[in-house]
């Protein structure tokens, strides 16, 4: 009938459009900042999941770099073992745990008093607060990083924000985080940047309080069998292992959500499909499909 | 089809009940013997649809608000609470958060549906009005709701739009501030969101109860727009066909659902409002939830405060008028060959002005923006009234048996051939 | 309305099948889909986490005192006994016991002075007094839950009184002489 022909028509010649036109035209700069290259992730996709030594190793790189200025307070010890991220052992989590005084009490003198930190525990914090944390940096805030992955993200353009739904296209923070970290650069000339201030191809408007952190060779990543790293020491590396890390604290039940989807996805169709034929079924009793029937 | 049924109870308890409080006769005459046309499409669907995704939301919510704080230092965080330490903590507030864009993808199916046959017409004018109603109960709810996790985009989104009374002269201030509960966005404002968000879901559902008692009295509309005259041809009853029917396009609809819960939760959202709330900065684009974009558009269409937001109410309001400006007889767009092409113009221009409320208000945006506005206004205000007028609609076939069952037979026995000329309206 | 109802002789097999498939499947999706809501209404992650095992130092505890302290949300009652309560506790006919139990049930070997149980009544769930210094301990010197009158003697055993059963002991051991681990 005309409405649903109109319908599928106007929603084919927007798909074909879109992919089209998403073939053809390269990405292209928006607002200040570059668009960020897709990065292929282990996680995208329906059938994504994280790569636990990935995790371990971007654990390891925000410990060691980026925890000095930015906290991340909604994630605790414990999760660091729970199923669907990097899957630490207990016992390992307990040693990263105490590896940290943690500030407890009153006591019964009433006095704070620390001890080493336990599975329960949250990260601890490297400022006490926001003034402290700017004192510390030049005015410059490090931001909480427990959901940054996805509180950032960046402007996909006509076809393509179509087109996102079918390749399920959700990486826009981590590509974005990933080449902001390598996206370090000197000023082009005649810009003066001013002290605290750096010059980043991928922030929108270029100019960012937080310097050039990863270094090739700064974190030293787990011996494999043959003594050396599995993965390179570089920059590039720690930035995608560190952006995966972030990704899961972010949304630490991805694994879950993806599997379980995949199961009520396939349920409904089938389901659907029955659901068909009782339909077809049923209809089939009206009297223009059985003439002769009782009216 | 209203009236005091003759239905009796078969089993002895429902009887029973039957004459003490006629509970089981209502259910019966008003979900399995409740007469439907046979001709319906798919689109005749969503209104149950709809009546699912209410149930869904309610219960999702109910859920949510046992683990969420409605405090301004809190709320991020007991948010995040349930999307890490509840089980199945994450699938609540994702089935919560996209089961509102599903709400309204179906509500603005089930509106355009409306248009586009003639439901809002006479006798369903009532109907229809209740159905506004609804509508502007789900945008009031959907907007409280989404400012509840504080983060950016809830607290910004929060000022901008309670900051639209205050372009009312005299008393605006004074409800500004009133709905603030302070002198800004701050924790006596969630706090109260968080009451009436909670609230009107079940003032939905009394409307909701309304709207299908409202349309339980007329019956329903069909594709064709001609009223049922013979109940035993152009009907059929609501169970098993009608039932089975909306049940298959239900699992379909919750397939599509599903696939964006699980697998895109965040595609319809926002990154912003992942940043806790800073009344310190503002995101560079503020933008609503996109089931408000068009409003949105046409808020920011006008120069002026005051008349953007008037306009932007009276583009609610021309929908409780609607029954009175299209002045033509025929209700189904498919016998009416310009005012079809008015409708499409005006689901393009619905669309346009989506996509201007996501721009920045700059530049060509504005002047498009005024555009579509004025487009979007003029489909009821010109061509509805004045195509009433003009317009040589198609010949209607005789009855809706007729439509189905066509010429060979005559189902009804009636004009022969006049379904010739009209639309092929089979049911979907 | 149309009554509308093919013969019923028809392939009733083939058709009972289907609408049995399809029923079962929708059934089959409303309790799959219930098991989630339902679950959310368990401890969560935090909860869990917080209820791990707790260690409590006994030194500040004077000889006939007690202390007071919570895990998991409970109340515990950590009291150093007296040699004449132990004694007293430890000579009592089980027999004559509303809920028989032997003093040497309820503590550890070879730190019988130790008494650690859950400070709940058992009766409502009223708070029993006696850990404290100045609190009536009721007629068997142990605690006296003042709202429906249970006593409980200084094995925290029921002795008379509406409560049923004796106030448990929580799961702990002793990780020195001066410290238990509780959970």
């Amino acid at each position: 009938m005309t409405l649903f022909r109109t319908s599928l028509a106007a929603f084919a010649a927007i798909m074909i459009g879109a992919f089209s036109a998403a073939s053809l035209s390269p990405a292209h700069a928006a607002g200040g900042g570059t668009k960020p290259p897709a990065h292929d992730w282990s996680f995208d996709g329906p059938f994504g999941t994280f790569d636990r030594a990935q995790l371990q190793r971007g654990y390891k790189v925000y410990r060691e770099v980026c925890s000095a200025c930015h906290a991340m307070s909604l994630m605790r010890f414990r999760n660091l073992s729970q199923k669907g991220g990097p899957e630490f052992t207990e016992a390992q989590i307990r040693a990263l745990a105490a590896d940290f005084k943690i500030s407890d009490g009153p006591n019964e003198q009433g006095e704070m008093f620390e001890r080493p930190g336990r599975p329960s525990d949250a990260f601890p914090k490297p400022f006490p607060n926001e003034q402290a944390a700017r004192a510390a940096n030049g005015g410059a805030y490090p931001l909480d990083l427990s959901v940054i992955a996805k509180a950032r993200n960046y402007e996909r353009g006509f076809p393509l924000f179509l087109l996102d739904i079918i390749t399920q296209y959700q990486e826009g923070g981590p590509d974005y985080l990933k080449a902001l970290l390598t996206g370090y650069e000197d000023p082009p000339k005649g810009v003066e940047l001013l002290p605290g201030q750096n010059w980043n191809k991928y922030m929108a408007g270029n100019i960012i309080g937080m310097p050039n952190m990863l270094n090739d060779g700064q974190v030293e990543y787990p011996k494999g069998a043959d003594g050396k790293s599995p993965v390179p020491e570089t920059a590039k590396q720690y930035a995608a292992d560190v952006v995966a890390f972030l990704m899961w604290s972010a949304e630490p039940h991805m694994e879950q959500r993806k599997s379980i989807g995949r199961q009520v996805f396939i349920f409904l169709l089938l389901f659907a499909g029955l659901l068909y034929f009782t339909k077809k079924r049923i209809w089939s009793r009206l009297p223009e499909h059985a003439p002769g029937a009782a009216h | 089809m209203s009236g005091p049924s003759s239905y009796v109870p078969k089993l002895g308890i429902a009887k029973w009940l039957d004459a003490r409080l006629p509970l089981p006769r209502l259910m019966y005459d008003s979900f399995i013997a409740y007469p439907v046309p046979r001709n319906l499409n798919y689109f005749w669907t969503f209104g149950g649809i709809l009546m699912l995704m209410l149930v869904s939301q309610i219960l999702t919510g109910v859920i949510l608000a046992m683990h969420y704080t409605p405090h301004a230092t809190l709320a991020f965080t007991s948010v995040e609470g349930i999307m890490r330490d509840v089980e199945y903590g994450w699938l609540m507030r994702y089935m919560h958060a996209n089961g509102a864009s599903m709400f309204f993808i179906a509500v603005y199916i089930h509106i355009f549906r409306g248009l586009y046959y003639g439901s809002y017409k006479a006798p369903r004018e009532v109907l229809w009005i209740l159905g506004v109603i609804i509508f502007l109960l789900m945008m009031a709810t959907a907007f409280m709701g989404y400012v509840l996790p504080w983060g950016q985009m809830s607290f910004w989104g929060a000022t901008v739009i309670t900051n639209l009374f205050s372009a009312f002269p005299i008393v605006g201030e004074t409800i500004v501030t009133f709905l603030w509960g302070g002198y800004s966005v701050d924790n006596p404002t969630l706090t109260r969101f968080f009451s009436l968000h909670f609230l009107l879901p079940f003032m939905i559902f009394g409307v909701v109860i309304l709207h299908v008692w409202a349309l339980h009295v007329t019956g329903q509309n069909n594709p064709t727009g001609v009223e049922v005259k013979a109940v035993a041809k152009d009907t059929i009853p609501f169970t098993p066909y009608a039932t089975i029917k909306d049940a298959f396009a239900l699992v379909l609809f919750f397939a599509f659902f599903a696939y964006f819960l699980f697998f895109i939760p965040n595609y319809l959202g926002h990154a912003d409002n992942y940043i806790p709330a800073n009344p310190a900065v503002t995101p560079a684009h503020i933008v609503p939830e996109w089931y408000f974009l068009p409003f949105y558009a046409i808020l920011r269409a006008v120069p002026d405060k005051l008349g953007g937001v008037l306009l932007m109410f009276a583009a609610i309001a021309v929908l409780v008028v609607l029954p009175w400006l299209d002045t033509s007889k025929v209700k189904s767009m498919s016998y009416r060959p310009l005012a079809r092409q008015c409708f499409w113009a005006f689901a393009v221009t619905c669309v346009m002005l989506g996509w201007l409320g996501s721009r920045p208000a700059e530049g060509i945006y504005v002047t498009l923006s005024q555009l579509f506005t004025a487009l979007y206004f003029a489909y009821f205000l010109i061509a509805l009234p004045l195509l009433g007028l003009f317009e040589t609609p198609k010949k209607l076939p005789g009855s809706i048996a007729e439509s189905v069952l066509g010429k060979m037979k005559g189902g009804s026995g009636a004009v022969v051939g006049a379904a010739a000329s009209a639309e092929p309206n089979t049911k979907g | 309305m149309a009554e509308a109802k093919s013969s019923p002789a028809s392939e009733p097999t083939r058709r009972d099948m289907l609408f049995l498939a399809t029923g079962a499947m929708g059934a089959a999706g409303v309790v799959a889909l219930a098991v989630p809501f339902v679950r959310t209404l368990a401890p969560n992650a935090q909860t869990i986490a917080a209820g791990a095992p707790i260690e409590v130092d006994l030194t500040p505890i004077p000889e006939g005192q007690g202390i007071k302290l919570f895990w998991r949300g409970k109340l515990i009652f950590v009291r150093s006994r007296t040699k004449a309560e132990i004694e007293e506790a430890q000579k009592v006919n089980l027999a004559s016991l509303p809920d028989p139990q032997a003093d040497s049930a309820r503590v550890k070997p070879g730190k019988e002075n130790w008494l650690v149980i859950y400070g709940s009544c058992t009766h409502l769930g009223c708070i029993p007094g006696g850990s404290a210094a100045g609190e009536v301990r009721g007629d068997y010197n142990g605690w006296f839950c003042p709202c429906h009158g249970s006593h409980y003697d200084t094995s925290g055993r029921i002795r008379k009184g509406p409560a049923p059963t004796n106030l448990p002991v929580p799961p702990y051991a002793f990780l020195s002489d001066t410290k238990i681990r509780i959970g």
